[in-house]
């Protein structure tokens, strides 16, 4: 097998991890609207999905089918080519961005194969997720386009706008990050962030040394907000003025894929400004023998979630509820359970770490959603463009003078 | 021999010159603009190919992510329709089609002679550090020079753009 492995490296090796990470994230995908849904719901004081599912966990799977099975429609007068190609577009460019994460420290070995965590590791790695994301306006600019009516029309140059002068905020807010990791690589600006102050908090990037870049994560995750066209910063699917914006036009399949996108850049996003801000896949504690117990945080919070999730299950409504809570919690507990092994301890230490701080960022973002109002047009320019992007170069100014000063 | 490199080079060679000679027979400005995207993407990954990883990166963040996109947006905004074709005037069918002709066969000529006894030189990788320290160490005059020259032609762009107040 070993040798085999080495013979063909991209079947054996890459080929599984793309398809697992591929599934991986579609599952997340589909779960993250519900858990959206669910915490708007719980904002809204309302109890969001409930009936499919014990508290609507088969929902995505009910969303899912509905968007097989209806109808496809294209506008009529719509460029068909186009039309087609936006929403693949979307997707594509919106899952690609994600092969340059590294989700956790060094590499696995598979089969003899040394191979980094997440599919590849590049020099360049933060300047193509940029690529990626300044490609990601054209599913949205051409949708707006080819669907050949007015609506469509009016959002895909809202937010052609509207990313164009946002992406400039979002570049210039991580160049303090890049100079002071000193590479484009992001499992190297993880590396950088390592060790603590001697009074205890994390050396990462927010509260980082010579610079702490609280403004540039402030500014970086308010453009990235803006880049994924999510509330407060969503005109280009304003329900009020637009109907459903650019993607008025679109049903079925086509549509859930727009959806699909837009979630999967929240999770890049989301990704971006933990590596590049809170440290990646690194553990908020010291790593030192006195700390040695918080090895365990991982295993302990899932065997306690499986078992509040198993307690809380025998309790539940239905019968079928009553059935499968207690499985996923126990199945959880086990995972748990596991997660202690002397082995796979090491391992799940940083994909841990890092899954956590996705998640809070997926809950600001929802939470974001859920409190603010939207903006007005004329309000989002200005505010990009005579707020954001000033501050975002000061902070590039400060960042480099502080460094230079620092090193003399 | 032909290793995977030369192949991903003439698949990305093939690709390029399809696309830009369909931006040219292409009768919608935003079809046009496609494939010109098109042209950027695969010329990114040439230099990709070639060892510059950073030229590779701002070759798509600048032109097929930002300016691109500009251009889109304008024909968007101006609604503009497909254009409509006219036969080949006097002038482009007597002189034209034979000069461009001439042209291609010169051109042709002259880099078949240029490589034929050339060796593909070895990618090397340039890292985005030595970059930019001969960027802005060894070139940092032409380079600010450069800088000010868009300057102010961003400048006159504004004042010619600017209705004047009507006071």
């Amino acid at each position: 097998m070993n040798e085999l492995a080495a013979q063909h490296p991209l079947l054996i090796v890459v080929a599984p991890k793309v398809i697992i990470l591929l599934f991986v994230l579609l599952t997340a995908l589909a779960y993250l609207t519900w858990f959206e849904r669910k915490v708007v719901a719980h904002i809204q004081s309302r109890w969001g999905p409930f009936r499919v599912g014990p508290h609507g966990l088969l929902q995505p799977l009910a969303d899912g089918v509905k968007f097989l099975f209806k109808e496809d429609v294209t506008p009529a007068g719509a460029d068909k080519f186009v039309y087609f190609l936006a929403p693949f577009l979307a997707l594509s460019l919106a899952v690609t961005s994600i092969a340059v994460i590294p989700f956790g420290p060094k590499g696995l070995t598979i089969f003899g194969q040394a191979t980094p965590t997440g599919i590849t590791n590049l020099n360049i790695g933060l300047l193509i997720l940029f690529a990626i994301t300044s490609m990601g306006v054209y599913g949205v600019a051409l949708a707006g386009w080819s669907s050949n009516s007015k609506y469509p029309l009016l959002g895909g140059l809202r937010s052609s706008a509207q990313m164009i002068s946002y992406e400039l905020t979002l570049t210039m807010s991580v160049v303090g990050v890049i100079l002071m990791a000193g590479t484009f690589n992001l499992s190297e600006i993880v590396t950088s962030q390592q060790g603590n102050y001697w009074w205890g908090l994390p050396h990462w990037n927010v509260i980082g040394w010579p610079m702490p870049q609280v403004f540039g994560c402030l500014l970086f995750f308010t453009a990235a907000v803006a880049e994924t066209n999510r509330a407060p910063f969503d005109l280009a699917e304003a329900e009020s003025e637009l109907v459903a914006g650019f993607h008025t036009e679109y049903s079925s399949f086509k549509f859930a894929m727009f959806f699909m996108a837009e979630y999967a850049s929240m999770i890049t996003v989301s990704c971006l400004a933990t590596i590049l801000f809170f440290g990646g896949w690194l553990s908020p504690f010291p790593q030192t023998p006195l700390f040695a117990w918080t090895r365990f945080i991982p295993a302990a919070s899932f065997a306690l979630a499986g078992l509040a999730l198993a307690a809380h299950g025998i309790r539940y409504i239905t019968i079928f509820g009553r059935i499968v809570l207690p499985f996923l919690g126990i199945v959880l507990l086990g995972l748990g359970l596991s997660f202690a092994l002397p082995g796979v301890i090491a391992i799940v230490q940083g994909p841990f770490w890092f899954l956590l701080k996705i998640g809070v960022f997926l809950f600001v973002y929802v939470w974001v959603r859920g409190t603010l109002p939207r903006f007005r047009y004329d309000q989002l320019m200005n505010f990009g463009w005579k707020v954001l992007l000033p501050l975002s170069i000061a902070n590039v100014v400060v960042t480099s003078f502080f460094i230079v000063w620092m090193e003399r | 021999m032909i290793t995977p490199q030369i192949g991903v080079f003439l698949v990305l060679a093939a690709v390029a010159v399809a696309g830009a000679v369909s931006l040219i027979l292409q009768r919608h400005p935003i079809h046009s603009a496609l494939s010109l995207i098109v042209v950027m993407v695969a010329l990114a990954i040439l230099y990709l190919l070639q060892g510059a990883e950073f030229i590779a990166a701002v070759q798509i963040i600048v032109y097929a992510g930002a300016i691109m996109v500009l251009f889109i947006f304008v024909i968007m905004l101006l609604n503009a329709g497909e254009e409509e074709r006219t036969n080949l005037s006097r002038l482009a069918r007597f002189v034209g089609v034979p000069l461009g002709g001439v042209f291609l066969v010169e051109v042709a000529y002259w880099i078949g002679r240029a490589t034929i006894h050339l060796e593909p030189a070895p990618p090397q990788a340039v890292s985005t550090r030595d970059l930019s320290s001969l960027l802005f160490r060894e070139y940092v005059f032409p380079f600010e020079l450069t800088s000010f020259l868009i300057l102010i032609a961003l400048l006159g762009a504004l004042v010619l753009a600017r209705r004047e107040e009507s006071n």
